[in-house]
């Protein structure tokens, strides 16, 4: 009997096989899975309830609303502003970023002498912080002292009142964005061009096509994962746009660069409205959520070209 | 041999040239009158119109930027945190890469899409508890608390499982039947050989949190404390039409940062473009 138990215990049931597996890995795991469910999973739950209550000025929970901060969201005007903002803002830096990156990433694609200067200096941006890139480009809007509008006067163009005007004020801030955001596409698209193989172009000039056709037939078409991914990040990160908007404008003038974020910011951080502010942070997480839900069935389905 | 990327017309070549001198250009432009107007003295930024080229190098306004602000402060407070979480990630990162490359256990699948998840759930959308979270057991103000939350990266893990995966399962197989246990294993044989790998995450990380705004914008309140973002956003704010002090404050916090991009450029690339690759 006695030997008969320890053989079996020394080959292990299937069940104390897992067990032991399991146990060996899981210090490996836990110290990550820690700092995800104290900082990441809890908050989000966290965040779910205090979208549901009232609370007293230091953000504790007093008093179950239900849920009112969602009903006051849809009708209240600051928060469809921050909404159509955050559009505006997304369709005024994607579109940019992706144009730019893809022209200087074709152009840095191209062998000639000292490309790789122009590829250094065409990626410099990555290494740049939003805060920078707002302070740099907030004295070249400088109404006086500003580059900017003396360039512009020297075509004749009259100045543009740039962080002043709530009409020209998102654009402003925008500009930065796409700024720093063309130095990750270049950097992205060169990369998915150098994989590339040099031979499939080469059979394509042997069937005569000039570099424009290349470009279009087979450049772009291969590139299509990268330009999908590009999009993507490019579309999350400008939902997400905080940094740019709190140096430059603070949301002003007029609410009219008051993206998402800040708004969320200025909720809960100078007005203590912890649970509406939250509402309003889940609001951006469906719609973050439903970005990457639709990135991952694309990526599975659709940009496949092998 | 004709390469479809190489122009032999000199013609062509020459509007090429002008071309990627115009992109140049313009991406480097902000940072040119950056730099330039940081050397400016305070009667030449005035004088219209705006120069365009340098005409003045007024190192001055450097030591005047430190002393308006504890520039060199912020720069070690951001050290410490962008240090901190680096070394953390690598740590963490590698841990639970080597689990999920090497060690076979139930339920790989299910604690995989949960680092997965990790990366679906924008910051912002839990910040605030974060931000209560700190606020109540007091590390508002801290290095720990600018540090604890970004200790562990999904990123990273992927980033690293990957290379992990690419070395040969009989080599785990052959240190185990030496007796080797799995730390000795991943920090023997495995870290040394993923240096590459790490030196991407290393980098990724470092710049990713010294670049950082809301987070060190919402946990510290006195200066001393202060991040190099929100310091130099202070600064502006104090020095309104100083913009030579301003200027001369954004550079050199950008210096850490430059460098970075040219000492290790392979490995921020590399890990800029590692979301891009799928696996």
């Amino acid at each position: 009997m006695e030997g008969q138990k320890t053989a079996h215990y020394k080959h292990g049931t299937p069940f104390q096989k897992e067990l032991k597996n399991w146990l060996a890995a899981l210090p490996f795991l836990l110290p990550s899975i820690i700092v995800f469910t104290v900082f990441i999973f809890i908050p989000l739950i966290r965040s779910i309830v205090l979208s549901m209550y009232g609370t007293n000025p230091i953000g504790q929970m007093t008093s179950f609303v239900g849920l009112k901060y969602y009903q006051r969201l849809f009708t209240s005007d600051q928060f469809i502003n921050s909404l159509t903002v955050t559009l505006k803002f997304v369709l005024y830096t994607v579109p940019g970023v992706i144009l730019l990156g893809l022209i200087l990433s074709t152009l840095g694609n191209i062998r000639l002498k000292g490309i790789s200067v122009f590829r250094i200096l065409f990626s410099l941006t990555i290494a740049i912080s939003g805060a920078t890139a707002a302070l740099l480009f907030m004295f070249l809007y400088h109404p006086i002292l500003g580059i900017f509008n003396y360039l512009l006067s020297l075509i004749g163009v009259s100045a543009i009142p740039w962080l002043i005007d709530p009409k020209w004020a998102l654009i402003a801030v925008a500009i930065p964005r796409i700024w720093l955001g063309t130095g990750f596409a270049t950097v992205l698209l060169l990369a998915g061009m150098q994989g590339i193989p040099e031979e499939y172009y080469e059979a394509a000039k042997i069937d005569g096509a000039g570099f424009w056709q290349g470009w279009r037939l087979i450049t772009v078409p291969l590139l299509t994962p990268s330009l999908f991914f590009l999009l993507v990040v490019t579309t999350l990160n400008a939902f997400q746009t905080f940094t740019e908007v709190n140096v430059l404008t603070n949301g002003g003038p007029i609410n009219s660069t008051e993206v998402m974020v800040q708004s969320i910011y200025r909720s809960f951080y100078f007005n203590g409205q912890y649970g509406y502010a939250s509402a309003q942070a889940l609001v951006l997480f469906v719609i973050i959520m439903a970005l990457t839900i639709i990135q991952f069935g694309v990526l599975e389905k659709k940009v496949n070209y092998e | 041999m004709m390469k479809f990327l190489h122009f032999k017309n000199p013609i062509v070549k020459v509007l090429l040239y002008l071309l990627l001198i115009a992109g140049a250009v313009v991406m480097i432009f902000p940072l040119y009158t950056g730099v330039l107007t940081s050397f400016l003295g305070p009667e030449t930024i005035s004088s219209y119109p705006p120069k365009l080229f340098p005409v003045e190098f007024r190192w001055q306004n450097y030591i005047d930027a430190s002393r308006q602000a504890p520039l060199l402060r912020f720069i070690l407070n951001s050290f410490i945190q962008s240090g901190g979480v680096m070394i953390m990630q690598l740590i963490t990162a590698s841990l639970a890469a080597f689990a999920f490359a090497f060690l076979p256990f139930k339920g790989k699948n299910i604690a995989f899409l949960v680092f997965l998840s990790t990366m679906m759930i924008p910051w912002e959308s839990t910040i605030i508890p974060n931000y209560l979270f700190i606020q109540k057991i007091g590390w508002t103000d801290t290095y720990q608390g600018l540090i604890s939350p970004f200790m562990a990266t999904a990123f990273g893990t992927f980033l690293l499982r990957q290379f992990f995966m690419s070395i040969p399962k009989d080599l785990y197989d052959a240190a185990k039947m030496d007796g080797c246990s799995n730390v000795r294993f991943l920090t023997s044989i495995l870290l040394p050989l993923a240096r590459p790998a790490l030196g991407t995450l290393a980098v990724y990380s470092f710049l990713q949190t010294y670049n950082q705004y809301l987070w060190p914008l919402l946990i510290t309140n006195s200066t001393n404390m202060r991040t190099v973002q929100i310091g130099i956003t202070m600064l502006q704010v104090f020095e309104r039409e100083q913009w030579q002090i301003v200027m001369a404050g954004v550079v050199t916090i950008m210096i850490p940062t430059l460098f970075l991009f040219f000492a290790a450029n392979r490995q921020l690339i590399r890990g800029l473009t590692a979301g891009a690759i799928k696996g």
